[in-house]
């Protein structure tokens, strides 16, 4: 036996995974509360604790190593910070999103007295500062420098912009007392992205000052480092699970919906090009890893958002199931569903409206995800224009998340990813098989990918169960 | 940045649109009228309308557009300007702009899309070079 441990503190349950990469399986798993605000070791003990109990064939001595990853205490929390809107904030966005953070600001063109006030009340661990192609404009980001550098917070600022005035922003900031991390640009030209190592260099950052910040560094005796946000690891296995590895085939391009009782995060791997000849490709360039996180859509916390936001997808989505109840008792229990975000279904009723707000809820995540095509005159036809991926093709469809597990209906809740229709604009999966991520291995995998991909990709692989 | 060259300017076709003759036109006018021509032929991207003007310096970027695509090659040009450096480039397009069915019915209507997408002056097809130049002469501030 080489049993690796894979540990994710997350926002409620710090989860513990028992891999054994001799016969490429899943040991164990179990999870417990995670108790940030004491010491972070107590919440993994009790998890390991269970993990012992149920698996007495286990104990400390049997692990060879462990690997961690977090979202605990508000995740990764970053503001985003660009020229336009569409171009250079837009790439910072995505950076930031693949490297797992939550963004909780994003400010284009010049940042004026309101949003420096905004960005000095938002609890934010990390700002990114880009704007401006490789000598291209610097006088925006060498503003928001300079006003950054009032800030009376102490937070980290990733500069990732203009290359021209790179060291002149490092020493604006640096003289401000500032901690101030210098990447390449995100947009070197105009339409060319260059996310990788903005990502790397806020993962490190996440390591080697975020961690301790957040008051995790506390683990580190036992896990060593904590290695990456958990949604990064998550992102890792999507794309290993998609591409493959030399030994090991992938599964091609696919889609990962995942979600939570705050969120419902997309992650899709493939270029998503148009399938048609015919079609015009418009937009920055896509990632091929791509994530989107829906702050709006979580089935407890934002139960009600769902309820207001696609009121009449949730009816439909309701009536296809039968549900007994009326909507106006629907409107009174996701406002419960808010206050009281522990809440586990206990009957069928509530099993079916479990189902119908996380079907509402990926319909609307895969819509913001998917790209749109749509038409527009030409000289004698209408000529297609594609903005983002085409997701048409897409074969393989995985949920993740608790509601796949307790839940009744899983293939219910994925069928909200389905090309519908009435929406042909939306370029959502149109024939796809479903899976769920059995084993929650998903992070897990991500995480041992760094050090044996394919064993990595071989546990992933046998604990997709397909419906 | 380096002062703009008021008499220099950047002249092509956009997009997938082969045609030559309009701006082959335009540009003889240009050049008899003075103006140094950075002139990229047809089917140009907007990156290298844009390279071309930070290059060169330009004062003005002229965009023809003959087939029908206008909108789409156009959109998110002035934007990329931005990000370039080239924040306030004179930015003008000329042409067949959408289908001319289109035009004939709502000029007004084609030309308010075009401005909002950030160009500077927008012209029909049947623009005469002199009207240009003097467009030129005046947003440039080039005393005649």
């Amino acid at each position: 036996m080489d049993c690796h441990l894979l540990i994710d503190f997350g926002s409620t349950y710090t989860k513990v995974l028992a891999v054994d990469l001799e016969t490429e399986t899943v040991l164990g798993r179990a999870q417990s509360v995670t108790t940030v605000d004491s010491n972070i070791m107590i919440g993994l003990r009790n998890a390991l604790d269970i993990l012992f109990q149920e698996h007495p064939e286990m104990d400390e001595s049997s692990i060879s190593r462990k690997i961690a990853s977090s979202s605990a205490a508000g995740g990764l929390r970053m503001i985003a910070i660009g020229l336009v809107r569409e171009l250079t904030l837009e790439a910072a966005r995505r950076a930031a999103l693949g490297a797992g953070a939550k963004i909780v600001g994003s400010y284009a063109h010049e940042l004026d007295e309101e949003s420096l006030q905004e960005i000095e009340a938002n609890p934010c661990d990390l700002i990114m500062l880009s704007g401006g192609t490789d000598g291209g404009n610097k006088e925006v980001i060498l503003h928001n420098a300079q006003a950054l550098a009032e800030l009376k917070k102490d937070v980290t600022i990733l500069v990732a912009g203009n290359r021209v005035v790179r060291s002149k922003i490092k020493q604006i900031l640096q003289n401000a007392g500032k901690q101030v991390v210098v990447t390449e640009n995100v947009m070197p030209e105009v339409n060319e992205i260059n996310v990788e190592p903005a990502r790397a260099a806020i993962r490190d950052i996440f390591m080697e000052r975020i961690v301790k910040a957040k008051g995790l560094d506390g683990a580190q005796t036992y896990v060593g480092n904590i290695v990456m946000p958990t949604p990064m690891a998550s992102l890792r296995a999507a794309q290993l699970l998609a591409e493959g590895t030399e030994d090991e085939a992938g599964l091609g391009d696919l889609l990962i919906v995942e979600i939570g009782g705050a969120t419902t995060n997309i992650h899709s791997v493939g270029y998503g090009y148009p399938r048609d000849g015919h079609v015009v490709l418009k937009g920055l360039p896509e990632p091929l890893a791509k994530r989107t996180v829906e702050g709006d859509l979580g089935i407890r916390y934002n139960a009600h958002t769902i309820y207001d936001l696609a009121k009449q997808s949730l009816r439909d989505n309701l009536s296809a199931l039968n549900y007994p109840l009326d909507l106006s008792t629907v409107e009174h229990i996701t406002q419960e569903m808010g206050v009281n975000v522990g809440y586990v279904p206990d009957d069928d009723a509530a099993y079916l409206l479990d189902t119908a707000l996380a079907k509402t809820a990926v319909q609307v995540a895969v819509e913001r995800h998917a790209g749109i095509l749509r038409e527009v005159p030409g000289l004698e036809d209408l000529i297609p224009v594609q903005y983002g991926k085409d997701l048409t093709h897409i074969k393989v469809v995985i949920g993740t998340g608790g509601v796949f597990h307790y839940g009744r209906y899983p293939a219910r809740i994925l069928a909200g990813v389905l090309y519908e229709a009435h929406n042909p604009s939306s370029l959502k999966p149109k024939n796809p098989d479903f899976y769920v991520d059995q084993g929650y291995v998903l992070y897990g995998a991500g995480l041992l990918a760094g050090i044996h991909p394919t064993k990595a990709l071989r546990i992933l692989k046998k604990n997709l169960h397909q419906l | 940045m380096a002062e703009i060259d008021k008499k220099t300017i950047v002249l092509g076709t956009i997009g997938s649109d082969a045609h030559m003759i309009g701006i082959w036109v335009i540009r003889k006018a240009l050049e008899a009228a003075g103006f140094k021509v950075i002139f990229l032929g047809a089917v140009v991207p907007q990156e290298e309308f844009i390279n071309a003007a930070i290059e060169s310096n330009a004062g003005a970027i002229l965009v023809s557009s003959l087939y029908g695509m206008g909108p789409i090659d156009c959109e998110g040009m002035r934007q990329k300007c931005i990000e370039s450096g080239l924040s306030d480039v004179l930015l003008y397009v000329g042409g067949c702009l959408v289908a001319p069915a289109e035009v004939a019915k709502k000029w007004q209507v084609v030309h308010d899309q075009f401005i909002q997408m950030g160009f500077s002056r927008v012209f029909p097809n049947d623009t005469l070079p002199e009207d240009i130049i003097k467009a030129l002469n005046q947003d440039l501030r080039i005393a005649e």
